[in-house]
């Protein structure tokens, strides 16, 4: 099933003579919709409600895109991708941007024909037990199972961090995260590792969510982004500038809710950002009040992360790194001006 | 007057049919041959142009994720993708071997049990067919994962025989055979009575075919195959011993595991393709004529020599085809083990190390290949012995 997807994608590279990717901008124009690929389920990511409707941080990312792209957050299609199928279908051309939770590393950036636009969630790996394992530190668990989800980095630290600590560990590696998870429900294995943001989300999914607990230990760098293709300088430039438009509001306290009056600030910052004055959104190809749209349908930084994992959610991961730099986080804007 | 002819002689060379049907199939090999090197062309031109690595030098790169069950050697930390690759082909041909041996063997006797005058035994037999091959493979394969995982307990609660197999939710626990030296000479003797035993049976065909005598050769033959590698294993100092699993911390350490995964997916394979070769089975003894069974029985045969010696040989000729496509079906369908996340090629290559490279022509590739070779090595060693089989004219 899924290689005869990735097969398809794969046929998709052969039978068209010149993919041109050269311009997305005006693919995604002529459209009229973003095609963005998604997970197939990750809580406070992006995951489908009981009405079909996609919501989550890198949900929110790709209705900013399509703010500022067509003035209209509802124009995008969402594309659910296992970890295996997506960089495939980003350099395939069947989506214009991947928003899904991806780790920055240096082999994806390099290697795949792609580039990372950015950072919008600083994440790092943990792990899930039962509270009836009676363990309570990465360190005793020495000799353990661990259920995995395929290809992503997950696999290669949990082996980094058992070498480096001179312990053994065996892993059972499933294919989703819905199967990763029923695994360690049945007893397959002790522990579940996996990004501690999304470890959170498989505690809610637990029948009983006090009987598991997420390890203090955080083992890795997980730096997740959106990722474009490579070549498309225009169209790569519009995906960083959209998420740095998010951090910027939030940190001149533009929110989705003051936005039409911010519009009438005198703070020159706001006006810049807003396209009051200044022409930032025609030099990047778009219209120029591209960031006020993003900020009015999607919402700055700060209200989608508490809506979606944040204090406003079901899942209440603290901010921690996620803060913005002057309160003591890694989330930067580069200024615009 | 003349007959009527074709007009073989027309004029011109487009005119005749012999040199027209040759002209045509140069045409279209041509044709097949440019869309061949149009697409290739394309694929290498668009992968360039988006700067994607290509080529096979990722084999060398060390993998360093973890594998849940391999037959060779194994370290997450120097190990390269190469290993994986073989590690992965090596877990997709046990599977299907033992799969292949059980679905014969439960195929044979449901086939059998199929045709049995009891009304019983032929109607719970075609109670298991209908049923198991009217379930999709893929729910089938779930099924037995699930069943398995929640019906066993957890490591600490593992069922035990005699403090040496133990089955848990983490697997099948044996005890692991440690050879030492001297294990050789066991070997050896072993094989020495296999040959013997080929002699003796060849030995003792001849004699009947010339005085009709019988000789016990089962009996015989067992007797080698066991009392000569077992005197060996007492003269030589018992070189073989057992280290059996313990139970240290959270699993089970030492011993040979049977992890559930390969339990469910053998299960629900040999029980899913034995309902195909017991309807083969059944076909080929059907199709064997009345009449032959009874003139046999009129010469006053026994039972077993009439099915050995005349339904059989006639009846496996109708069996094999339709059983060497369950063979192929069965190890082609074991790539669906990605679903339970049994370490095979689909699940380990194209799935882990796919998106740890993420070189997807190479991998796919090299995937197709693999299951390409085996299947054509299955069908040719199959059609070899259905020659031996087919009907000789004497």
């Amino acid at each position: 099933m899924k290689v005869t997807k990735l097969a398809l994608l794969m046929g998709m590279t052969a039978l068209v003579p010149t993919l041109s990717h050269a311009d997305t901008l005006d693919d995604v124009m002529k459209k009229g919709v973003l095609n963005c690929g998604v997970s197939t389920g990750i809580p406070g990511f992006s995951a489908a409600d009981s009405k079909g409707v996609w919501k989550g941080l890198d949900v929110d990312y790709c209705r900013a895109v399509a703010s500022a792209v067509f003035g209209d957050a509802s124009k995008v299609k969402y594309f659910p991708l296992t970890a295996k199928e997506r960089f495939t279908a980003l350099q395939s051309g069947e989506i214009d941007l991947l928003s899904r939770a991806t780790t920055w590393t240096a082999t994806r950036d390099t290697s795949l024909g792609l580039t990372f636009a950015g950072v919008n969630y600083y994440d790092g790996q943990g792990f899930l037990v039962s509270t009836k394992l009676g363990v309570s530190s990465a360190k005793e668990l020495d000799g353990a199972t661990f259920c995995i989800q395929a290809g992503t980095t997950t696999e290669l630290n949990l082996t980094d961090y058992f070498k480096s600590n001179g312990m053994e560990y065996k892993a059972v590696t499933y294919d989703t995260s819905g199967q990763t998870i029923d695994g360690f429900k049945n007893g397959r294995c002790d522990a579940v590792t996996s990004d501690a943001s999304q470890l959170y989300g498989l505690k809610l999914k637990m029948d009983d969510p006090a009987s598991v607990v997420v390890l203090p230990e955080v083992i890795s760098k997980e730096p997740l982004g959106p990722v474009v293709r490579q070549g498309d300088e225009k169209w790569f430039k519009i995906a960083r500038w959209a998420l740095y438009a998010t951090l910027e509001a939030e940190e001149l306290g533009v929110s989705s809710s003051n936005v039409d009056a911010m519009l009438k600030s005198e703070n020159p910052g706001v006006k810049r950002l807003l396209g009051v004055t200044g022409q930032h959104g025609k030099d990047l190809g778009l219209k120029n009040d591209w960031a006020y749209q993003i900020v009015k349908q999607a919402g700055n930084y700060g209200e989608m992360f508490d809506k979606n994992v944040g204090k406003d959610s079901p899942v209440k991961i603290d901010r921690g790194l996620n803060k913005l730099w002057n309160q003591g986080g890694l989330m930067y804007s580069m200024p615009v001006r | 007057m003349k007959n009527k002819q074709l007009p073989t002689d027309g004029n011109g060379f487009l005119n005749n049919p012999h040199y027209r049907a040759i002209l045509f199939q140069v045409v279209a090999l041509a044709a097949v041959i440019f869309c061949g090197f149009y697409f290739a062309n394309n694929m290498f031109d668009n992968i360039a142009s988006r700067g994607i690595s290509t080529g096979f030098s990722f084999l060398n790169n060390t993998a360093g994720f973890g594998i849940s069950q391999t037959l060779i050697h194994y370290d997450d930390g120097t190990s390269t993708f190469l290993d994986v690759f073989i590690i992965g082909l090596l877990n997709t041909l046990l599977v299907s071997v033992l799969g292949i041996i059980f679905a014969s063997i439960i195929g044979l006797l449901l086939g059998v049990a199929r045709l049995s005058s009891n009304y019983l035994v032929s109607k719970l037999a075609l109670v298991y067919i209908e049923t198991f091959r009217n379930i999709p493979i893929l729910l089938q394969i779930l099924f037995w994962y699930n069943v398995v995982l929640a019906a066993l307990p957890s490591p600490r609660q593992s069922l035990s025989y005699l403090d040496s197999v133990y089955l848990n939710n983490r697997g099948l626990l044996l005890p692991e055979p440690i050879f030492e030296s001297g294990s050789l000479a066991i070997l050896i003797a072993f094989v020495i009575a296999v040959l013997s035993v080929i002699f003796l049976v060849r030995w003792s065909r001849k004699r009947h075919d010339e005085t009709g005598q019988d000789f016990p050769i089962v009996k015989v033959s067992l007797a080698i195959l066991v009392i000569a590698p077992c005197l060996v294993y007492f003269v030589a100092g018992q070189p073989i011993s057992a280290e059996y699993p313990e139970l240290k911390g959270f699993n089970f350490k030492g011993g040979l595991t049977i992890i559930p995964e390969l339990l469910a997916l053998l299960f629900a394979l040999s029980i899913y393709t034995a309902t195909y070769i017991a309807e083969a089975v059944r076909a080929g003894i059907e199709s064997v004529p009345k009449g032959q069974k009874e003139a046999a029985k009129s010469l006053g045969l026994k039972d077993y020599v009439i099915l050995t010696k005349v339904v059989l040989p006639q009846a496996l000729r109708v069996i094999i085809p339709p059983v060497i496509n369950q063979f192929l079906n069965l190890t082609k369908n074991s790539s669906l083990a990605t679903a339970i996340g049994y370490p095979e090629l689909v699940t380990l290559f194209s799935g882990t190390t796919l998106n740890q490279v993420g070189q997807a022509i190479e991998i796919i590739l090299m995937t197709m290949a693999v299951y390409l070779v085996i299947s054509i090595l299955i069908s040719l060693l199959l059609n070899w012995v259905n020659a031996k089989m087919a009907i000789k004219g004497r």
